[in-house]
Parts: structure tokens; C-alpha cells; sequence
């Protein structure tokens, strides 16, 4: 069952940023920073993370001169959320009986 | 973690999702104050247009009077800036109270949503007055209303799609009942909007949450 838990999302704001990006076709960074409560420097380290293991595609794009970064839940990342919190569910539902 | 703390970190997980894809700063007042405005409105419509009180305005004659009918479009258009001011303002104070952002990803897909059946519809009901189809007025204000409703209650509370699909289904009968174009503007606007602001306020603006 362990084998399931994905080592990318033991961090708590992994897990949170992937869970947003799950429920919404794109997402900023200001916006998930204030959403997760979180500094800028937390923020961006755990999204290079999700980055470099491919589960999040990263946009950039000009709004007026300021650069807007957006993310999205790429097709692995979005499995792999999945399989995580499916195996968070029957844990919980192991010990339930 | 045990048992207890999982159940509490997936029920979170759910509810962020929940959240972040949401816009629940909406406030149920603004809902109420926009039903009373459209009744104010359709009172001194009403007053301009038939002079005397009957209960049931049924109108054989639609205006012809073009002075008039341009003092209702005003009347209209007054009513929905009202209500748009102040749905903007209720709902930036609801957001701070919440500590949330009224310009999100959340409120933005909100505004997608509505944009296209609200700007057709309000297209659609000049066009409908330029060529004289009096008659249509009301029935494509509350049908593209109730249209843009129910396109955007995925982004916001899921009541807002019942109150679309009322609105939807009101606008249709005006349109089968042609003459009584007024009274279901006033109920659809008027009244529903009172009583979709009132179940909203106390169910959701005092606490304050989803």
C-alpha cells in the first residue's frame, strides 16, 4: 500500500498546489500564494520540485510588462495525485474495519 | 499520522479543491438589493406606462410611443448598473472579511462563463426594441439571464444554477403569455432575486464560508 504514496507530495504545500491544479485548468502563482498562504521563496521551491519531477508544465507570458507565470497539472501529475489520494483513502478505510 | 489525521488532511485536500476553483465571496445582499431595485424600477415603469393601478398589467397595445420606450430602456439599463455597483462592492467587502482576493482565477472563469449569454442577450434585446418586438423584451432578458446563470454556477455557489433555471423557465412562459412582459420581469428580477439573497445571506454571508 505504502508503494503508492507518492514522495513528491509528502510535503504538505506539494500536495496542496497539485490539488488546486487538479481542480482548475490553470492556475498563477500570486493567486496560489495567496490561496496557500505561503511566502514567495516556500511557494517557488516546491514548484520547481513539482516541476522537475514533470508533474506540473509551467507558462510564462507577459500581462503589460510584468511577467505572469501560470502552471498546469501535466498528464503524470495528475495520475500520480490521483493514485496518491487514492491510496491515502484506503488506508483510512483499512483501519476503518 | 493516524487514521484521524488522514481523514483531516483528505477532507482539506477536498475542500481546497473545492475552493480554489470556486468564487464564494457572492453575497447573498447584493441579491436582495438588486430584486429591490428591480422592483423600484418596474413600478416607475409601470406608472409611466399604464398611469392607472390594475393588478394585472396586460398590455394589448406595446408602446409606439418612442419617447417611452427609451424612458424604459433607461430604466432598465439604470436598474442593472445598480445592481452590477453594487454586487462589485458587497462582494470585494465579503472577500476581505475572508481574507480572499475578489479578483481571482475563481471570479475570472466566473465572469467567462456569464460573459457570452449576458452580452448576446442584452444585444438581442436591443435589436428585439430597435425592430418594435416590445413583446420579446422580457422573455430574452430573464432566458439569457437564467442562460448565464446556470453557465456560471460552476464557478460559484451551486444554488445560483436553480435560480438560473427559475429565471429560464419564467422567461419562457412570458413568452408563451406575451402582454404580461413586466409582471414576470418583476418577478423574475424582483421577487426571485429577494428570495435567492435571502436563503444565500443567512446560509452562507454570516458564516462567512462555502
Amino acid at each position: 500500500m505504502l508503494k503508492h504514496f507518492d514522495k513528491a507530495f509528502e510535503n504538505r504545500v506539494r500536495l496542496q498546489v497539485m490539488a488546486v491544479l487538479m481542480a482548475n485548468d490553470s492556475y498563477d502563482f500570486n493567486s496560489l500564494k495567496e490561496l496557500l498562504d505561503v511566502t514567495d521563496g516556500n511557494l517557488a521551491s516546491h514548484l520547481k520540485a513539482l516541476e522537475k519531477v514533470g508533474y506540473i508544465d509551467v507558462h510564462k507570458s507577459f500581462v503589460g510588462r510584468k511577467t505572469n507565470t501560470s502552471y498546469t497539472a501535466s498528464a503524470i501529475g495528475k495520475q500520480a495525485f490521483e493514485r496518491h489520494l487514492n491510496a491515502l483513502e484506503e488506508l483510512i478505510n483499512q483501519h476503518r474495519s | 499520522m493516524d487514521q484521524k489525521e488522514l481523514g483531516a488532511e483528505l477532507h482539506s485536500i477536498r475542500r481546497l479543491m473545492e475552493r480554489s476553483a470556486k468564487f464564494i465571496s457572492l453575497s447573498g445582499l447584493s441579491g436582495v438589493l438588486a430584486g429591490v431595485y428591480a422592483l423600484a424600477g418596474a413600478g416607475v415603469a409601470y406608472g409611466l406606462t399604464y398611469k392607472t393601478i390594475s393588478l394585472f398589467p396586460y398590455e394589448d397595445n406595446f408602446p409606439s410611443d418612442n419617447t417611452l420606450v427609451w424612458q424604459l430602456a433607461g430604466i432598465g439599463l439604470t436598474v442593472l448598473v445598480a445592481a452590477i455597483v453594487t454586487a462589485v462592492l458587497l462582494s470585494s467587502r465579503k472577500a476581505r472579511i475572508q481574507g480572499q482576493q475578489v479578483w481571482n482565477p475563481a471570479s475570472k472563469a466566473l465572469l467567462r462563463a456569464i460573459a457570452y449569454p449576458l452580452v448576446a442577450g442584452g444585444l438581442l434585446v436591443f435589436i428585439a426594441i430597435a425592430h418594435g418586438w416590445f413583446a420579446l423584451v422580457a422573455p430574452v432578458c430573464l432566458i439569457f439571464y437564467g442562460l448565464a446563470l446556470v453557465a456560471g454556477s460552476r464557478y460559484t455557489y451551486r444554488m445560483v444554477e436553480w435560480l438560473g433555471i427559475m429565471q429560464l423557465a419564467l422567461g419562457l412562459v412570458a413568452a408563451a403569455v406575451p402582454g404580461y412582459g413586466l409582471l414576470f420581469w418583476s418577478l423574475g428580477f424582483g421577487v426571485l432575486h429577494i428570495v435567492y439573497g435571502i436563503i444565500m445571506h443567512v446560509k452562507y454571508d454570516r458564516r462567512g464560508e462555502a
